[in-house]
């Protein structure tokens, strides 16, 4: 037990925490929006997340930046981020899409029971990340540096970069955008109306097939970006690297109340804090066993998370 | 209740004479299987055991055969044997995987809890046994293996019994996550504590005590023979066991917390108590097959007991039938023996394993036969472009094998498996896109290019694979995820669903009909 540890850098901790948080939460938005309509775990949302990934690292590659040369210009490295968010979130959303096709839709149509649901997710989940294993590398995956870290300014004794500024105004934005969508637009009121009553929504008009293909869709964008946050952050991916950080990820909805779209942000951000906080003061070998012992506390006491778990009832 | 699809429930009507067909080929189905049952229910006991005894000789005498066999001829039994890695050792892996999905259908299929995290028991197990065991573990007790079993069994226990009473409150997924998470927290504190060994883990487990009769030790290291006949005497008492539970009141208190907590607690069944007897009792049965599996490792590190096996322990209840302790024995084999089989892989035999592999589609598909016959025009156009696909697929095929040997090899072995792989395939896709086409008309096409594109895929995969070698071994895993999506489609209810329910669904139905419960 360090506890000095954690007090003296208690400003940097809570910074890194939160960014990494941040990741977790846009990626916990995922598992929250598909649980909240179909009631399921999305096990194969973690490589979901894994194809953002290697696409973006894809494409800054064929733009022929960041392996290991200089660092570009600052135009073209928001150029080389554009285009690697949108081709992270194309892949994404199209794997999110073709994952609830293949492995889901059947399924529902059949009327299975919900433990099949998960291991037919499973199976996507393992088949997934094992092809870029098989067809692309098992080993580590480097990213390339596209943005060196720069402090910009001290807050509370932490030193704050410019890339998690960029990570933390990025996921933000992000989340503000999906809350909008859903509790604003026609095709979120369709995803909040099927969340609600799945027969009754059908029985007004709503198209209940579409509407769940959108919300893996939407699940899936939100992973994209977070791919290419994760990819800056932590700089190296692999193709097993979906499945701990789909746990935490999952985990970080579950705190915050399942199927609850400001529960995954404040779970993904609380999740980020005490992971970090925990490292420091027992070290950071135990850093994934605070996570999971944090989630069975908070259960113990909140059996549907901090928040409850209401998509449909969500109304800001 | 969505759990059993096999419940005989009334033919529907239908318009066309093919369908009346196939719904009378069905009911046929059914009443000869309802007249065996009941015919093999009226057989006196012992006659009855006669079969399972068999079965029983067969898998004891199994890795002797393949002994036999490689001492005399080189290589083990055909098709079946494991080439490249010891067939004993498989079947022993295979064995400790059966332990595990019989301790943990008592969680899931019996209790309906969803545990994720069951390869901590497992872990739990092993790692007592070899803490207590090892004379080279911190504690250095060394205790005879004999004495270790037991501390893991109890201690499996009181894991289950920790992990429980806290969290047997949650529900469904919430409870599912909690348990995934309880797994990687057994496994990293496994790798973070140097009294397990960290990393590195630990070694000189002890092993069952026994002799032969040259004096050498009968749980050797090379020979897992015995250790196979071992982990098969546990298998069979816990399933005496396990049978003798779930008939009892506890079983039936199970049997109602699955099918409707809220009621089972209104109806004054202590679900609680239940649900953490379940748990108990799996983590038992884990901790058991935990412990045999540190013995004949000889040594344990974290990287056995990570989430993926949890995943594989579920699987193999999922895939073999939730709730059927038989099922879920031939799940274990499934999810262990196929990746291992297809590890020594033999490329003579690959077409060997396509013909398997499709025979085990086939046989999960008999079940929608019904829609076979729905349409004559469905069913041409699908042998037409199943044909296309073929030719196609052949030619390209053998061009292909020739461009990358540059020999021209015809090996007339492969060609007639490749036949019989394409027939089945043809079937296969026959009755897949039969079961997707819904609306009339507009799908022909559709199907007769389904039927092509599948074929074709087909059946120039052995060409392909054949270059790559090591091909089919690198892509084991993925194979087993696409066969788990493939197996939740066509069978959600398991290869060997459990059929309690079905026939007390059956039974109900004629009370009904009969006018008792009216």
């Amino acid at each position: 037990m360090n506890f000095s540890a954690l007090i003296d850098n208690f400003g940097q901790l809570t910074a890194t925490g939160f960014t990494q948080g941040a990741i977790y939460a846009l990626i916990a938005l995922g598992y929250t929006l598909v649980y909240g309509v179909l009631r399921l775990i999305n096990f194969a949302h973690s490589e979901v997340f894994v194809t953002g990934s290697f696409a973006a690292i894809l494409t800054t590659r064929l733009l022929g930046v960041g392996a290991d040369e200089a660092i570009p210009g600052t135009a073209i490295v928001i150029a080389v981020l554009f285009a690697a968010v949108l081709a992270a979130m194309a892949a994404s959303g199209a794997t999110a899409l073709i994952v609830e096709r293949v492995a889901y839709r059947p399924l529902r149509k059949r009327n299975a029971p919900p433990l099949v649901f998960l291991i037919s997710a499973i199976g996507a989940s393992i088949a997934i990340s094992e092809a870029f294993g098989v067809f692309y590398s098992r080993d580590n995956v480097p990213v390339g540096n596209l943005i060196e870290p720069a402090t910009q300014f001290t807050l509370f004794g932490a030193s704050i970069t410019n890339r998690m500024i960029l990570i933390v105004v990025a996921a933000f934005g992000m989340m503000i955008l999906l809350d909008t969508i859903i509790n604003r637009t026609r095709l979120g009121r369709g995803i909040r109306a099927v969340a609600m009553d799945p027969d009754a929504a059908a029985l007004m008009g709503v198209n209940k097939d579409r509407v769940i293909a959108w919300t893996f869709v939407l699940g899936g964008l939100m992973a994209g970006v977070a791919a290419v946050l994760y990819n800056l952050n932590i700089g190296v991916t692999k193709f097993n690297a979906g499945f701990l950080l789909g746990l935490k990820a999952f985990t970080a909805a579950v705190l915050g109340g399942i199927g609850n779209l400001r529960g995954a942000l404040l779970g993904g951000l609380l999740l980020g804090l005490v992971e970090n906080w925990g490292q420091a003061v027992i070290g950071s070998e135990w850093r994934d066993v605070i996570a999971f012992v944090f989630l069975i506390l908070v259960l113990m006491f909140r059996p549907t998370g901090l928040l409850g778990e209401s998509l449909g009832r969500a109304r800001a | 209740m969505s759990h059993d699809t096999l419940a005989p429930t009334a033919p529907p009507r239908s318009s066309s004479p093919m369908l009346r067909v196939a719904d009378a080929v069905a009911a046929r189905r059914e009443a000869a299987m309802g007249a065996f049952r009941s015919r093999w229910g009226g057989l006196p006991k012992p006659a009855r055991y006669v079969p399972g005894a068999l079965l029983l000789l067969v898998l004891v005498l199994l890795p002797v055969w393949d002994k036999s066999l490689r001492a005399s001829t080189g290589s083990g039994i055909p098709v079946i044997g494991t080439p490249n890695t010891s067939f004993s050792g498989v079947l022993f892996l295979v064995g400790a995987f059966a332990l595990c999905a019989i301790g943990l259908n008592v969680v899931v299929g019996f209790a309906g809890l969803l545990d994720l995290g069951y390869v901590g028991f497992y872990a739990v197990g092993a790692y007592t046994v070899s803490v207590f065991g090892s004379p080279s573990s911190d504690l250095a007790t060394a205790y005879p293996w004999l004495i270790c079993v037991p501390i893991g069994i109890a201690i499996a226990m009181v894991f289950g019994v920790v992990l429980g009473g806290p969290t047997l409150r949650l529900r469904g997924d919430y409870l599912a996550i909690v348990t995934l998470g309880f797994g990687e927290i057994v496994r990293l504190t496994a790798v973070n504590s140097a009294p397990l060994g960290q990393r590195s883990g630990i070694s000189n487990i002890p092993k069952p005590p026994g002799e032969r009769a040259d004096g050498s030790k009968l749980f050797g290291v090379v020979d897992i023979t015995p250790f196979y006949w071992l982990i098969l005497a546990f298998i069979i008492l816990i399933l005496v066991l396990v049978s003798n539970l779930e008939r009892s009141r506890v079983g039936r208190a199970w049997l109602a917390i699955r099918e409707d907590e809220d009621a089972a607690e209104l109806m004054g069944v202590p679900t609680f108590k239940f649900k953490l007897w379940a748990f108990a009792i799996g983590a038992a049965v884990g901790g058991i097959s935990g412990g045999i599996f540190a013995s004949r490792q000889g040594f344990i590190n974290p990287d056995t007991f990570d989430v993926l096996t949890s995943i594989l322990f579920l699987a193999a209840v999922v895939i073999g039938g939730s709730g059927n302790k038989f099922g879920v024995i031939l799940g274990a084999v499934i999810v262990v023996y196929v990746p291992e089989r297809l590890r020594g892989f033999d490329e003579s035999l690959f077409g060997a394993w396509f013909v398997v592999l499709f025979i085990a589609l086939g046989v999960t598909l008999i079940s929608r036969r019904k829609s076979l016959l729905s349409s004559t025009v469905r069913a041409a156009a699908t042998f037409a472009g199943g044909i296309l696909g073929l030719v196609v697929a052949v030619s390209v095929g053998t061009q292909l094998h020739s461009i990358v040997t540059d020999v021209g090899t015809e090996n007339p072995t492969r060609l007639l498996v490749g036949a019989v792989v394409l027939t089945l395939i043809v079937g296969l896709v026959l009755l897949q896109l039969i079961g997707l086409a819904q609306a009339e008309g507009a799908r022909i096409a559709k199907i007769f290019v389904g039927a092509f594109l599948t074929v074709l895929v087909g059946a120039i995969a052995p060409y392909v694979f054949d270059e790559i070698g090591d091909g089919v071994q690198a892509l084991r895993y993925f194979a087993f995820g696409i066969a788990l999506i493939v197996m939740s489609v066509f069978r959600p209810q398991g290869l060997l669903p459990n059929r309690r329910r079905a026939t007390e669904l059956a039974d109900r139905k004629k009370e009904v009909a009969a006018g008792v419960n009216a």
